[in-house]
């Protein structure tokens, strides 16, 4: 009945690997960031589909600006908060390739606000992955547009005050009013039910960009253990129980 | 009925010992090591390697794709 460790590591009993489109270089990302999920499920995702050729990223200004070192596909750094408009600009250009941006919440939801509202209005044929941690996290944990009523961040020690800073936004619910989205959804990346989920989620968006139908924008609700002072398994605890009340999980439009 | 065992390989010089797998584990078989690697993490380890199942579910959580999984199934032998 017993069987040796080493009879087990096999590869015909292989279950589980790296995605052959990561490449070797070790993250640059903090110990339990989202950030390195999302990527490597990205990966997956587009290694799934078979369209590493044919796929280029746009890669932000934050913590994730980096990110055209991890995944082999084709990249174009955009400057800050402006990923939507260079993703517009590369995806009418070449029709026929896959886009898809990958935004932080200070880069989509504060000084990128402009272009993603326009980009979803307009219906831009790629896909929007937006991590959202309620911080600035790259620059010191710092208040964003994101950051919960009450939430600690280094620019508001005591909590935010709705009185004072104003409200939290849903940049999700948001952008799923205008016409130009066929499929709004927010999901999280804390747990291997909800990373399946997220694959699920992207393999559809790009789905969604193979048939034409318009934007499709994820919203992943992530974690910042260094900016939020918590450990990575204490902060994955704090985002379910304070995070997603606000940030309720699940697809918001499906057209 | 046959029985599942699985197995983890850790790289453990890219592990930076955030202990999101030691969470996910449904069996409670990896831990983090007391020992160090070259980046000063304490790497995570299969501390009870018999009761894996090898359900991948340390490998869907681990934000820098260090861990790979196995899975065999042994037939019964009653």
């Amino acid at each position: 009945m017993s069987i040796d460790i080493k009879d087990i590591i096999k590869p015909e009993n292989l279950v589980y690997q790296k995605s052959s489109l990561l490449t070797d270089r070790v993250m640059h990302y903090c110990p339990g960031c989202t950030h390195g999920v999302v990527n490597r499920v990205i990966a997956e995702v587009i290694e799934e589909l078979g369209i590493q050729e044919d796929t280029i990223g746009v890669a932000p200004v934050g913590c994730s600006v980096l990110m055209y070192n991890y995944i082999e596909v084709d990249w174009h750094e955009a400057a800050h908060g402006r990923a939507p408009a260079v993703g517009t600009g590369i995806k009418r250009l070449m029709p026929n390739k896959y886009v898809f941006t990958y935004q932080g919440d200070g880069d989509l939801a504060a000084i990128g606000t402009a272009e993603t509202i326009h980009a979803c209005n307009r219906g831009e044929n790629m896909v929007m992955v937006f991590i959202n941690n309620g911080i600035y996290g790259m620059t010191g944990g710092q208040m964003a547009p994101t950051t919960l009523q009450g939430m600690k961040a280094s620019t508001c020690p005591f909590g935010r005050d709705i009185e004072r800073d104003g409200n939290p936004l849903r940049m999700t619910e948001i952008v799923a009013t205008l016409p130009g989205t066929c499929y709004v959804t927010r999901h999280a990346a804390h747990t291997a039910a909800a990373v399946r989920k997220l694959k699920k989620a992207l393999l559809k968006a790009f789905d969604n960009q193979k048939n034409n139908k318009g934007t499709s924008f994820i919203e992943v609700v992530s974690t910042c253990n260094s900016g939020w002072k918590m450990t990575p398994v204490q902060s994955n605890k704090w985002m379910e129980a304070h995070m997603f009340p606000f940030y309720p999980l699940g697809d918001i439009k499906d057209v | 009925m046959a029985k599942i065992r699985g197995a983890i390989v850790v790289d453990n010089v890219t592990c930076k010992g955030c202990s999101l797998c030691v969470a996910s584990c449904p069996t409670d078989v990896i831990r983090l090591a007391d020992e160090v690697n070259a980046k000063g993490y304490n790497y995570a380890y299969m501390h009870q390697p018999e009761a894996c199942i090898g359900c991948a579910n340390c490998a869907m959580v681990c934000p820098d794709s260090c861990i790979t999984v196995y899975k065999v199934k042994l037939a019964e032998t009653v």
